[in-house]
């Protein structure tokens, strides 16, 4: 087993989806513009989480999408095949304000091809991104909108997000 | 599961986890085909080269569309219209192919194991399209995730197979991917079209249509392929639309929610009335939009390289 060291803690993951939950209301004063498109297997729960929070701060429901991007990634021939997930956008992005959803953001690739992705379903009005976890390491001129923490690390170590693991608490861990 | 294989040769050396693995991927690539914008750049820069030694129209359609809704390059090769009337041996022509740096070959041929012999001479990912009457693997994971598709699973279904067994590449890799992911298989047609042989595979052999497809939850029904056979198998085509021909009256005495399926071309007033060929229970159209999913599928895993399946990680 990896030195594993624990960032947040389930309240603490809480606290963080709050925090983002805020702000997102507070820089998209219409509510009603925005929707949330999480990216698995972590964003897309965090999404729903998101939601939970934004729709008692709005007082109206906001629309959920969940967006695979591994047919969109740039490194499809340097690895095994990746396993795709169900896509499902239930709704029409163009003129939204659409908030990408992703639990760690690290070279920004994985973005990337989400914003690639994005494009087939329509023109959003603007595109902004929440992450949970912000390791550094960029390759690529990408810069989140909302972070839950900002976490310095080795680019060896691996962050690992665990949110409904049955019988254990949710958790973000920096393995080294 | 990680997709580790490079070419996609034959079912039977397939694992069920593997047939599980191109469902999944293909339910995924169908979605694709139902937006409004239906093609991924998963293989951009890739070239796909159709090789076809054997005459046909749908398979070959079916690869290209799923090549080009993954935005690879294609190049169709045709025995009509190529060096094989002037000489040139499957392996040059495969080494040429090469040298035009195609990464996938598509190959369909009338010779058993051409494919495989392929595989062995080049470095390009090798899909077998149909060699002569050994295997058709995409025809089979078509068809499995079409029976998935509505059935959900298919461990213990009863699928029975009727017609031209013994000249059917479909039938054999229909049989290996069905048992394997647990369904039970029953063949049926005339005894000069179906050896008792087939029982090793695991499946249970009838000459009585009405039994074979009493308990049927599937009824798959193979193409009578005039075009094959060297001496007549049976005595007329007459004779074998009134033995084993799927018609109004022996489809009611069928489970209600049995689905007929056919791989096509349909010959209809031989194997298949037109009336059934055309009504609800048929999944006839459906296997040919699957098909489409399951090739995509099929090329995306292949395209993957040799590394782990996490790469970037977090």
């Amino acid at each position: 087993m990896p030195e594993a060291t624990v960032i947040l803690d389930a309240a603490a993951i809480q606290r963080a989806l709050t925090r983002i939950a805020h702000e997102i209301a507070e820089r998209n004063e219409s509510g009603a513009e925005v929707v949330l498109i999480g990216i698995p297997l972590v964003g897309d729960e965090l999404a729903f989480r998101l939601e939970k929070i934004l729709s008692e701060i709005w007082k109206l429901p906001v629309p959920v999408g969940i967006l695979d991007v591994s047919m969109h990634r740039d490194d499809l021939n340097r690895r095994a095949a990746p396993k795709i997930h169900p896509t499902v956008i239930p709704f029409d992005v163009t003129g939204k304000t659409v908030v990408l959803v992703d639990d760690v953001l690290f070279s920004g690739r994985t973005t990337r091809a989400a914003m690639d992705a994005l494009n087939d379903f329509g023109r959003p009005k603007k595109i902004q991104l929440a992450v949970l976890i912000d390791r550094g390491h960029r390759e690529l001129p990408i810069k989140a909108d909302f972070v839950g923490k900002n976490v310095p690390t080795a680019i060896t170590e691996k962050v690992r997000v665990r949110l409904n693991v049955s019988g254990q608490p949710d958790e973000v861990v920096l393995e080294k | 599961m990680s997709w580790t294989k490079k070419h996609l040769l034959d079912i039977e050396s397939l694992t069920a986890e593997e047939i599980t693995t191109v469902l999944d991927t293909a339910r995924a690539f169908k979605a694709v085909g139902e937006r409004a914008i239906k093609k991924v750049p998963a293989l951009r820069g890739k070239t796909v080269v159709n090789l076809f030694i054997e005459p046909s129209t749908r398979t070959r359609i079916s690869f290209e569309l799923a090549a080009q809704r993954l935005t690879a390059d294609i190049v169709n090769f045709s025995a009509e219209a190529s060096s094989f009337k002037k000489g040139e041996t499957l392996k040059d022509t495969a080494k040429n192919l090469e040298a035009l740096n195609a990464d996938f070959i598509v190959i369909r041929h009338s010779a058993s194991g051409a494919p495989h012999f392929l595989s062995r001479v080049v470095n390009a990912s090798i899909i077998n399209a149909g060699d002569g009457a050994h295997e058709h693997p995409t025809q089979a994971l078509l068809d499995a995730f079409t029976i998935r598709e509505h059935k959900e699973k298919i461990a213990g279904l009863n699928v029975t197979i009727l017609g031209d067994i013994l000249y059917s590449r479909v039938a054999r890799s229909n049989i290996w991917a069905l048992t394997k992911l647990g369904a039970k298989v029953t063949l049926c047609g005339p005894s000069t079209l179906v050896p008792k042989t087939f029982e090793q595979m695991g499946c249970r052999v009838t000459y009585n249509v009405d039994k074979a497809i009493r308990d049927a939850d599937i009824i798959h029904l193979l193409r009578i392929q005039h075009e094959r056979q060297r001496k007549t198998m049976f005595p007329s085509i007459g004779e074998y639309t009134m033995l084993f021909g799927l018609n109004k009256a022996r489809l009611a005495k069928t489970k209600p929610d049995a689905l007929v399926m056919h791989p096509g071309p349909i010959n209809r007033g031989v194997e298949i009335d037109s009336e059934i060929a055309d009504c609800g229970r048929s999944l006839i159209l459906e296997q040919v939009t699957n098909g489409l999913a399951v090739r995509m599928a099929v090329l995306f895993l292949l395209n993957g390289g040799k590394g782990p399946q996490e790469v970037s990680g977090n």
